[in-house]
């Protein structure tokens, strides 16, 4: 059931894809620098970083709009790395979607089949089985600009994956819809890909959409992978300071080792007094202290620990409906960000102006290297 | 959002009465009337005149101040004559052949010559794409009349052409060029190729590269994707120059006359010749009624593809 090239099946679970110091430039810039990096079979993989960090790049160079100018990509253990693009047995769900406009969405569907020189009554089958998948019965006979941007989306959806493809790659899929859609149509890929077994590869921006969508994460800066796990794993075992600043809001305490204690580390910040920290680093050693908002404890009287209580004043509060996010400027003058859900109807209970206690357990902060975030 | 027509090609348009938008609709229609209307009914009738030698010279001579009567007879003395001479006289069919066997072969060598041209514009780079472009218009600086001596001057018997092949050795006699087919297509081409080139690249350069992107992507190897996708995105901006060049080349008057032989005349030097050395006004006028028949259904052609482009998406 796959294409040209006759790949054959991987064991599964193994990689499906594998960048091997994988290095493209233009000019003197190198957009990929030396990445090596697996997707796996039947997995949902998502490539998230910043706009020029490279992950654009990675996924046409697998899709082979690009070749590599160093190191070898392999597909089901065959290196594809010039094949050109008409001969990969992969397809691309591009961002603009690059529906071609002078085509019914019939034809667009049917396009991809057509070069494979499938009989006509198999092409209009299938064209008839890809609308059902993604719930446009009937609209077959449109043009494209007769439809709305949702079902766009769908039929590009549906043109990419009529060829069976055995990895989809997925251009920001979702930039162009709106909130609610967006949503929607989170939930129907995952249930598509889960239902087609067809391995997707996802490229991102936006840290909730692939932390919702995928398996696995590679974050990407600069050209260069800096971290690849499940995403509960990114989130709260970020591997860098400008990972935990990437995925999710955080606040960063620079400092360095005062006292080490047993599994725990005793930091000095510059800006938020000492803190006590899960974790092991040599005295002396400077660190990055991470904590996510919703780690603070907002306490309204001095609580009876000593440790890791930062004193500090509300200075305002954004409402969110579900949470409420303060920013406390602590006595050292430094402002960091707290959310608290709002379990009671009440509203916030405390007011700008308040003064607070912000409390945390010394595993609810990460110990990070040094490094300053974006 | 709207949805899509379903009956028929109508779709509903929201009435606007913005203050100007009649005036809009009325100063194009008046200018239409009064430039083009009127003075095709002023031709219409002087082809269905009798030549006279006077002053203007044909008969009759509309005139309402000489009252109902006068006005009754001059319009039962229209005759198709001048049109009954057209068809029986070989000479002027010959013409109108011979015109649009010209056009047609013109507008297919430009088509040839003006897509590559019109498609390496619109490929080659962004910072490129102006000065390119300014190449194809900048012979519209000069005179068209005096690009065509120069092209009478290139085709001499000692002109540059025949200096250039004597000098390359391609020919031993210089062959002659000047008053033949071959002159007045070299002189068509050149002159209408902007013509043919610019709707082309308007077309090809507003077009979405990821579209090729695409069709690689769904297997569709670079010729494939050029027919599949390239040509028919094209097809307006192609239909729309070889409009461009078909129809004032059908009507050509200058470029047969300075290159073309004399035996071979176009439609637009027969025209010329009954105007001004004939003086036969009916038969001109009637010459000329005829080619905007011929040139009515381009034209309508040409329409149509404007209206299909408009609805398809920019």
């Amino acid at each position: 059931m796959i294409g040209a090239t006759g790949v054959t099946n991987a064991a599964p679970g193994g990689a499906l894809v594998q960048f091997e110091n994988v290095t493209k430039r233009y000019g003197d810039v190198a957009a990929v620098a030396n990445i090596s990096l697996d997707v796996m079979d039947d997995e949902f993989f998502a490539l998230l970083g910043p706009s020029g960090c490279g992950k654009t790049t990675l996924l046409r160079l697998l899709a082979g709009f690009e070749t590599p100018d160093a190191g070898r990509i392999l597909l089901a253990g065959e290196d594809i790395s010039q094949v050109p693009p008409h001969r990969r047995p992969v397809n691309m769900m591009f961002q603009s979607y690059a529906l071609f406009p002078h085509l019914t969405v019939e034809s667009n569907i049917a396009f991809g089949l057509r070069q494979e020189g499938m009989a006509r009554a198999r092409i209009a089958e299938r064209v008839r089985e890809m609308l059902a998948l993604v719930k446009l019965e009937g609209l077959g006979p449109r043009k494209p600009h007769q439809l709305s941007g949702g079902q766009r989306q769908r039929v590009a959806l549906a043109r990419s994956l009529a060829k069976h493809p055995r990895l989809l790659l997925l251009d920001e899929p979702l930039a162009a819809l709106d909130k609610k859609l967006r949503e929607d149509t989170q939930f129907e890929l995952a249930r598509l890909r889960e239902r087609l077994g067809v391995t997707f590869l996802v490229v991102t921006h936006d840290q909730v959409e692939a932390m919702s969508l995928a398996d696995r994460i590679a974050v990407m800066n600069r050209g260069a992978v800096v971290q690849v796990g499940r995403p509960a794993e990114i989130y709260e075992q970020p591997a860098s300071a400008w990972v935990a600043d990437f995925v999710g809001d955080v606040n960063l305490f620079d400092g360095e080792i005062a006292a080490v204690e047993g599994g725990l580390v005793r930091v000095a910040t510059r800006t938020a007094f000492q803190m006590v920290v899960a974790g092991s680093a040599p005295v002396g050693a400077a660190v990055t202290v991470a904590i996510r908002p919703e780690k603070f404890m907002l306490l309204t009287q001095r609580p009876e620990a000593r440790d890791n209580c930062l004193p500090g004043t509300v200075s305002d509060i954004a409402y969110q409906g579900g949470v409420s996010l303060y920013r406390v400027r602590l006595d050292t003058g430094f402002v960091v960000q707290a959310a608290a859900a709002n379990a009671t109807r009440r509203g916030a209970v405390v007011a700008a102006g308040d003064r607070v206690w912000l409390a945390f357990a010394p595993e609810a902060a990460v110990l990070l290297p040094p490094g300053e975030a974006s | 959002m709207s949805e899509a027509p379903q009956a028929g090609r109508r779709r509903p348009r929201p009435e606007r009465h913005l203050p100007g938008s009649r005036l809009l609709v009325v100063i194009p229609a008046l200018w239409l009337i009064v430039f083009f209307l009127v003075p095709f009914f002023i031709v219409g009738k002087i082809s269905l005149s009798q030549t006279v030698i006077a002053q203007p010279p044909y008969l009759p001579v509309f005139d309402l101040a000489a009252g109902f009567e006068q006005l009754k007879q001059d319009l039962a003395s229209l005759s198709l004559d001048a049109y009954g001479l057209i068809a029986s006289d070989t000479l002027y069919l010959f013409s109108y052949f011979k015109s649009v066997q010209v056009a047609l072969i013109a507008t297919a060598i430009l088509l040839c010559i003006g897509f590559p041209i019109a498609y390496a514009i619109a490929r080659a780079p962004r910072g490129w794409q102006p000065v390119l472009f300014m190449l194809v218009v900048l012979p519209f600086w000069t005179s068209f009349l005096i690009r065509i001596y120069a092209w009478m001057n290139i085709l001499q018997r000692d002109g540059l052409l025949n200096q250039a092949l004597l000098a390359l050795g391609i020919v031993d006699t210089p062959p002659a060029w000047l008053a033949s087919d071959t002159a007045v297509m070299i002189g068509l081409v050149y002159s209408y190729l902007p013509f043919m080139v610019l709707p082309i690249y308007a077309t090809l350069e507003r077009m979405d590269e990821t579209l090729l992107e695409a069709a690689a992507d769904l297997g569709a190897p670079r010729w494939k994707a050029f027919w599949l996708v390239t040509l028919p995105l094209a097809r307006p901006g192609i239909v729309a120059g070889m409009l461009l060049c078909f129809i004032p080349i059908l009507g050509e008057f200058v470029i047969p006359d300075l290159l073309g032989s004399s035996e071979t005349a176009m439609i637009g030097q027969v025209l010329w010749t009954e105007f001004f050395s004939n003086k036969d006004w009916p038969v001109a006028s009637a010459l000329a009624v005829v080619l905007l028949a011929l040139l009515l259904w381009p034209i309508l052609l040409y329409q149509r593809a404007q209206i299909r482009a408009a609805e398809g998406p920019r």
